[in-house]
């Protein structure tokens, strides 16, 4: 056996930090709950989004070359964006914990610390295009997530901390199939290389391809939610605790969207036309089913699940496209969607109520908020202005990431895949308004404003101000993002 | 003068903003000054514009994502100056005669802003933002219908809503498609309408591009057989969101038409001149026949709003200077009468609470004024020569009747069977003896109804009598346009169709 002998330079080291300042302010923090008890939940927030922005320094002033540590980590604009994506909507997250109202969860520091562990997770997911090191990133990011959803004490979160367990667990199965298929094939589980690999032989046997592309949408698509691996996600969303939903609704996806485009759009590229018609189908059945069964549901929660599903379906759009324009328009769509989707969820986080008043099965069923524009005008208006946001009404956020997302779909000739988007804006337009006339034109059930503020706290209430800001001045940030995201996208051969 | 435009387009929002610091009881005094302030505001446009000059005036344009080629690009020219005059103008009336006392704060700031979004459509000129008011006009119109109208007023405010909505997304996608278009021509990105103006567009492309934004505007307008909203709207819409629905909101598809079909898809437009002139004919008779069976005097006024807009619709399509200025004026006039005649229904239902013709009948003997002011309306309808109905009409068949003069004897009859639906409405409503008893009591016009419908009564005689002024700053602005799309065709059949139609004798 030869020596190893590997220069420590070599592996390039400060592109570890950023995931090293969360793991050991995660050990520390654990350290820290043995030692002092009760600690407040404020302090805990608190010290946790002070590493997260720690981070963050850490992310954006990473300044060497973008291989490090045996090749493994991939630290290219994509990452970037992503990172800070996360990171950004990690910190906004946070501090809902400091709601009116006391929830077990958030008063351990247990939770904290797993939530740090968690985002490490997601981190190593984007910045990586080792299969390995993805898998190990979804799989730390994956059971913490459990454990948190789980934490919020209720039956229905344990049952939807299991159902995304057991579900998960399969889709890790897939997910290691796919890998090992995609290994046999070639002898490596880099991604660069595997396409390398995979050109050298002209993607033959096909078989074999098919097989880890079907395996490798199936374990993605799970993280996705896509159809038809969707069907975890109304139950997740409505057994965990309204801003852990918010958040599910946008963090993991956009750390899923960055290996699915390092992944699919390798493979869509490869000319074999049987992989671009199943991301395609994927695609159309998950834009177009999610919207329809969002039609029909009674309570909010669940429909902001499917909705969410449906926008996830037109981020794969953009990774089906696969232009950098594109690839801009998702991380476009998904950082203006992040703002308002946290805080539409934010404002389920609000009116929270200890006991279901209005509905023995759900938490908050569309009567709820009747005539809520009569009890409080102000909550009303924020909640309407969300509701239209999502639907895509210019000239609120998502409308612009949509926008663009259609023209990339027409200046690469996806004409009909540009109309399906526009259909499905329609009916989506349906369910958001539905809210808005609940809240608008009819009459309260209840006449006692109190029911709904019970939850409301200072903090709450700044990051719902903060989201609606941006919300509707998304225009002015439009011009700025663009600029920056092409940038890197493009910088990062996307 | 410099930026009059941007004025006039964010001054009532602006308003609509502070005026949720206005108290309750007078809310209704803000909302008639502002309303006021604004009409003035348009006025001075008018003065200030030059009717010798056919291009876009006090042009605003600052580059706004100049990377995806959107700007902030404001503009009036002879086609939308009136259009915007009508809006500021209409608003006015509908709110000097508010009659509702319900929310009323909620009700008044949601014209205000609805009035933006009017003025905003008219007066841009970069596309986006023209799709980004056209949407954002219709959540004020759903909160109005949904908030103060009738039993149904959900059902209709949202099938007013999803409509329109499914409509402008699918023209939302030809926009973009446009651009992308002008992308590939030019190698820039551009929204802008003059620079797309410039561009021509390949025969098939046009074809498809035709058709999304057909579908946008022919729901606004509403075209058959997207019609069905309308009615619902009107039926259920508090008077104020009936007015400014009737003598705007519809205006914005005929707008569009003339503004975007027309002249950027010249060979399209000629393509499919016939199909949308015999969609306009089953418009014209098919609503008449439907308004004459109503027995609910709001409905009647509905459906002959579509027969209308046939009218209206066909005048553009004639692709002559008379039947394009035509169709221009008889949307002003379109507006002043139909908005006047929703009123006048309105200022009945206040009083008797149905407006179901069957429960009137005699009332010239209780309400003389309110008779008069209703007769010279309806007059005006059904296109009496020297009222303002009459112009319009008239010179929208003329130009179609040089593209066909068997289509424009087919559209003709809607004068007529407007005339017969019309007339025995008011005989039924307004002649004979009084047969209810609770009609005996009614009072006539107050001051304040009296002081919304008397400058529109003025402004149907005097622009009845001389249309000149209007129509000669219209008409330079459509002239100007057709040259350009003469200039554009791409097909010879398309450049000789506009030259026979702006001969005379025109294809026969």
């Amino acid at each position: 056996m030869e020596t190893i002998s590997i220069d420590v330079a070599s592996l390039n080291l400060p592109a570890l930090l950023p995931m090293a300042i969360l793991t050991l302010g995660a050990l520390g923090l654990i350290c820290v709950d043995l030692v002092v008890k009760g600690l407040n939940r404020s302090f805990l927030t608190m010290i946790t989004i002070l590493f997260i922005l720690l981070d963050l320094g850490a992310v954006i002033g990473y300044n060497g070359p973008s291989r490090a540590f045996f090749d493994v980590l991939l630290v290219d604009g994509i990452a970037l964006i992503a990172q800070v994506i996360i990171l950004v909507a990690s910190a906004i997250f946070l501090p809902l914990s400091l709601s009116h109202r006391h929830f077990r969860e958030f008063e351990m520091a247990e939770f904290y610390a797993l939530f740090m562990f968690m985002i490490v997770g997601f981190q190593c997911m984007v910045v990586s295009d080792n299969l390995i090191l993805i898998f190990i990133g979804l799989e730390t990011s994956s059971l913490a997530l459990y454990t948190m959803i789980a934490m919020h004490n209720r039956a229905k979160a344990f049952e939807a901390a299991i159902k995304y367990f057991t579900m998960g667990a399969l889709a890790a199965g897939f997910y290691a199939l796919s890998a090992l298929i995609f290994y046999a094939m070639t002898g490596s589980v880099e991604i660069y290389q595997i396409e390398q690999a995979l050109q050298a032989r002209n993607f033959e046997p096909l078989v074999g391809i098919l097989a880890g592309t079907i395996f490798m949408l199936g374990a993605l698509g799970f993280k996705l939610s896509l159809v038809p691996s969707h069907t975890w996600t109304p139950d997740v969303y409505e057994g965990s605790s309204a801003p852990l939903a918010g958040y599910m609704a946008v963090v993991p996806k956009i750390a899923g969207f960055v290996v699915a485009m390092r992944l699919f759009e390798m493979l869509v590229y490869s000319g074999v036309v049987w992989l671009e018609h199943i991301l395609y189908a994927a695609v159309v059945l998950t834009m177009t089913l999610a919207n329809i069964t969002a039609l029909v549901q009674e309570d909010v929660k669940r429909m902001l699940a499917f909705s969410s599903i449906s926008h996830a379906g037109f981020m794969m759009a953009a990774i089906l496209i696969g232009t950098t324009q594109s690839n801009t328009a998702l991380f476009l769509y998904w950082t203006l969607f992040m703002f308002t989707n946290l805080g539409a969820f934010t404002m389920l986080w609000i009116v929270r109520h200890r006991k279901n008043l209005w509905d023995e099965r759900y938490q908050h069923p569309y009567t709820k908020f009747s005539g809520l524009v009569k009890l409080m005008p102000a909550t009303a208006t924020i909640m309407g202005i969300f509701m239209f946001a999502l639907a895509g009404m210019p000239p609120f956020s998502v409308f612009w990431g949509k926008l663009y997302l259609i023209s990339a779909a027409i200046n690469s000739e996806y004409i009909y895949l540009a109309v399906i988007i526009a259909l499905n804006s329609a009916i989506a337009v349906y369910y958001y308004m539905k809210l808005a006339v609940y809240m608008f034109l009819k009459e309260p059930v209840m006449a006692d404003a109190t029911l709904y503020a019970t939850n409301a706290s200072t903090p709450l209430k700044v990051i719902v101000g903060v989201a609606v800001m941006i919300t509707v001045f998304a225009i002015v940030f439009v011009e700025p993002l663009l600029e920056i995201l092409t940038k890197y996208v493009s910088a990062s051969g996307f | 003068m410099e930026h009059i435009l941007s004025l006039l387009v964010f001054f009532p929002a602006m308003a609509g903003l502070l005026g949720f610091l206005v108290a309750k009881e007078s809310i209704r005094a803000y909302g008639i000054s502002v309303s006021v302030i604004e009409f003035c505001l348009s006025l001075i446009l008018w003065i200030g514009f030059d009717s010798t000059n056919a291009g876009y005036q006090f042009v605003e344009y600052y580059a706004f994502i100049p990377s995806y080629g959107m700007s902030y690009y404001l503009g009036v020219d002879g086609i939308s100056l009136f259009l915007v005059v009508l809006s500021t103008f209409i608003t006015m009336i509908a709110l000097i005669g508010l009659s509702i006392e319900k929310d009323i704060k909620n009700l008044i700031i949601s014209v205000l802003f609805l009035e933006m979004t009017m003025v905003g459509v008219f007066l841009i000129l970069d596309v986006i933002w023209f799709y980004a008011f056209w949407e954002l006009s219709l959540v004020p119109m759903l909160y109005i219908i949904g908030a103060w109208g009738g039993e149904k007023r959900m059902y209709a405010a949202i099938k007013f809503f999803l409509y329109t909505f499914a409509g402008s997304v699918l023209m939302l996608v030809g926009i973009l498609y446009m651009g992308f278009l002008y992308y590939e021509a030019t190698g820039i990105w551009s929204f802008a309408l003059p620079d797309w103006y410039l561009l021509q567009v390949p025969f098939r492309a046009q074809l498809w591009l035709f058709g999304a934004f057909f579908l946008g505007f022919a729901i606004k307008v509403p075209m058959f057989p997207f019609h069905t909203w309308l009615p619902y709207a009107h039926g259920q819409a508090p008077t104020i969101g009936s007015v400014i629905l009737a003598a705007v909101l519809l205006k914005m598809g005929s707008y569009g038409f003339v503004r975007f079909s027309l002249p950027l898809f010249p060979d399209a437009t000629v393509y499919f001149l016939i199909p949308v002139a015999i969609i306009c004919i089953i418009m014209v008779i098919y609503a008449a026949m439907i308004a004459y069976a109503q027995e609910d005097m709001k409905q009647v006024i509905a459906y002959s709003s579509i027969s209308h807009m046939g009218i209206v619709i066909l005048g553009t399509f004639a692709m002559n200077a008379e039947g394009i200025t035509g169709s221009i004026f008889l949307m002003l006039s379109h507006g002043i009468v139909s908005g006047a005649l929703f009123m006048l229904v309105g200022v009945i239902y206040d009083r008797r609470h149905t407006k179901m013709i069957r429960d009137f009948g005699g009332l010239a003997q209780v309400m003389p004024n309110f008779a008069t002011v209703y007769g010279i309306m309806l007059m005006a309808s059904v296109g009496l020569p020297l009222t303002v109905g009459f112009v319009g009409e008239f010179l929208s068949l003329v130009g179609f009747y040089r593209i066909s003069w068997i289509l424009t004897l087919l559209a003709g009859t809607g004068i007529i069977l407007g005339a017969v639906y019309m007339l025995v409405l008011y005989k039924k409503s307004f002649f004979g003896q009084v047969v209810h008893e609770e009609n005996r009591s009614l009072k006539d016009l107050n001051a304040k109804e009296l002081s919304a419908l008397i400058p529109l009564v003025l402004l149907v005689a005097i622009l009845g009598i001389y249309p000149k002024p209007l129509l000669s700053t219209i008409d330079m602005s459509v002239q100007k346009m057709l040259v350009l799309m003469d200039q554009k065709a791409i097909e010879p059949a398309t450049k000789e169709l506009i030259m026979k139609a702006n001969s005379i004798g025109g294809t026969h």
